[in-house]
């Protein structure tokens, strides 16, 4: 899978649409911004990323990647995809 | 900054309410309110505007500390606080110019200024602390605490769970929850060490802090230990250097000890129980859990508990009744609710005093030890026996691939109630309801096998992390996308 950073941000904000009714126009989300000081996720919540980056990616999250340098943002996000899908490639 | 809430007009015993992440500045915030001789009430930073709004104006609030990242929630609940003079922000600068009281920067709250003299003023009977509670109708109440029974708490807890300034706590609990609350007291009161996470989301970083800061205290919730264990089933999780581990807010399952004992090797494990009106009530000596797995054990250090009926007679061993709890650890009562504390709040044998009813049904064996039951308004009535929901709760908790397991009664024109069980799983598929429909009929009676059995993605929590009845029951009226669909 070869797909532009732009094409997994795009990706990863249609997911937090529709799993965590974010309203990305009402409060506009930064790649940096933290997904846990917005609220926007919790412990159950990152189940379910865990979830999306398995079934639209095909990544195999390790409990040991569990950390917020993964995880916690949209540039956290894109990185980590963009390196676990190379390594899949 | 004691000195600083001087300056701005901080009398004894008005409020401070601190709406912050786990952080140092939290930690700091706390302290000097205290020194200042006020109350301070700590927010869970996951609460919205609306409830915020509430709190504030309830608590009559003079100040509010909140960090930068949460001011849209936070500017908008102050507006209207009628007693709030000041709000400091941390980290962020405001982006509103809009506030109706002065705005003051965390930094400059903080930086130093000439003190003179012991100007807290508040003696031990003074409130310290409100620690607001989800009620099970309506709007939060407020727990007051005044200094004694705080200080008593802390000593008594630290006593059994034999902890000295040698040890180091890590603490994954938000600090609005007086189980997070205490681990921060205990350590200043003791000179030990504190571990500070934000919270368990990213459980990685968390191993890594246990490791890398030799913790030997492990504080968590059912919830808590049910994530690690299901890691633990993948790849083996082990921390040696921990040497306590404690449990409360929610029964824990008696067949997790094989794993806690697996990936905590060298820990007493505490099985607690307790309810912020009183921080705590009882606790199991460690050396009992294979005995007792069960029990909660006996009363904390300088209290006692007993057990009555709803006519308020005693209740022999074996038998059910309702807990409770006198010593110096219960609280004042409601903030502003007379009513409600005199539900809870019992005169005790002694002219001025008071016992904590805690509403919850327990049993007590001949040595004295308490079993949870359930809460008195939880027991569910089917076919005109009673079952406790913890207890077909445990049986699910026990067959393997049951992440979470939370246990309702149904209304239901035949049997009365029905009892109903939602259940989360260890991974996608893991079970089917007639799986589990089939290992619940080999482990309970009849009349306590779950009629209904919903599989699901997640349960609904309360802001402290405890499973929420209450919003399950309401997902049951009104089904949602976020979470009430069957794992595919």
């Amino acid at each position: 899978m070869n797909l532009s950073n732009e094409e997994i941000r795009s990706k990863i904000l249609e997911f937090l649409k529709t799993n965590f009714f974010l309203d990305t126009k009402a409060t506009p989300l930064k790649d940096s911004d933290s997904f846990l000081q917005k609220g926007i996720i919790d412990s159950t919540g990152v189940l379910e990323v865990i979830n999306f980056l398995q079934t639209d990616f095909g990544i195999e999250v390790l409990d040991s990647e569990l950390l917020p340098e993964n995880i916690d943002s949209v540039g956290n996000l894109i990185s980590y995809i963009s390196k676990k899908t190379e390594t899949h490639a | 900054m004691a000195g600083a809430f001087k300056e701005n007009g901080l009398e004894r015993e008005d409020r401070v309410a601190i709406f912050m992440d786990n952080s140092w500045q939290c930690v700091v915030s706390i302290w000097g309110t205290l020194m200042a001789g006020g109350v301070f009430l700590v927010i869970n930073p996951q609460t919205k505007t609306d409830k915020l709004r509430y709190i504030l104006s309830d608590s009559d609030a003079k100040f509010l500390i909140g960090d930068g990242h949460l001011q849209s929630v936070f500017f908008p609940a102050a507006k209207g606080v009628a007693a709030l003079a000041a709000i400091v922000i941390s980290g962020k600068a405001p982006e509103t110019d809009s506030a109706s009281v002065p705005v003051i920067p965390f930094e400059d709250f903080t930086a130093p200024r000439p003190m003179s003299g012991n100007f807290c003023g508040a003696i031990p009977l003074d409130l310290a602390a409100l620690i607001y509670t989800s009620g099970t109708t309506g709007n939060p109440k407020g727990v007051m605490m005044t200094h004694q029974s705080m200080v008593f708490a802390v000593q008594s807890i630290a006593q059994y769970l034999r902890l000295t300034e040698e040890d180091r706590i890590i603490n994954v609990l938000p600090l609005a929850f007086d189980y997070g609350l205490y681990q921060l007291l205990m350590c200043v009161y003791l000179g030990a060490t504190l571990v500070l996470e934000k919270s368990f989301v990213y459980t990685a970083s968390v191993f890594k802090k246990i490791i890398a800061h030799q913790v030997t205290v492990f504080p968590g919730v059912p919830t808590v230990y049910a994530t690690m264990i299901a890691q633990h089933a993948k790849t083996p999780l082990l921390f040696p250097s921990i040497t306590r581990v404690t449990n409360t807010a929610a029964d824990l399952p008696a067949h997790f000890s094989g794993a806690l004992r697996e990936m905590f090797p060298a820990a007493l494990v505490f099985r607690m129980y307790g309810l912020t009106e009183c921080k705590r009530v009882c606790y199991l000596e460690p050396e009992l859990i294979d005995k007792k797995p069960n029990s909660v054990g006996k009363a904390i250090p300088g209290t006692e508990v007993y057990l009555l009926s709803p006519e308020g007679k005693p209740v022999a061993p074996g038998e059910t009744g309702i807990l409770h709890i006198r010593g110096p650890h219960v609280m004042r009562g409601y903030w502003k609710q007379p009513e409600l504390s005199a539900k809870m709040l019992k005169p005790g044998p002694w002219p001025g005093e008071f016992v904590l009813c805690s509403q919850d049904w327990f049993k007590i064996d001949a040595d004295g030890d308490l079993y949870f039951i359930g809460r008195s308004d939880d027991i569910i009535k089917t076919r005109g026996e009673k079952v406790s929901p913890v207890e077909v709760e445990n049986a699910l908790y026990a067959i393997q691939g049951i992440r979470e397991a939370a246990v309702i009664g149904e209304p239901d024109p035949v049997l009365g109630e029905s009892i109903h069980a939602f259940v989360t799983l260890t991974a996608p598929g893991a079970l089917t309801e007639r799986d589990i429909l089939k290992q619940c009929l080999s482990k309970l009676e009849n009349f306590m096998t779950p009629k209904k059995i919903t599989i699901v993605g997640d349960l609904p929590k309360t802001t402290t992390g405890k499973i929420s009845k209450k919003d399950l029951r309401a997902r049951l009226i009104n089904p949602r996308r976020d979470g009430n669909e069957p794992i595919k």
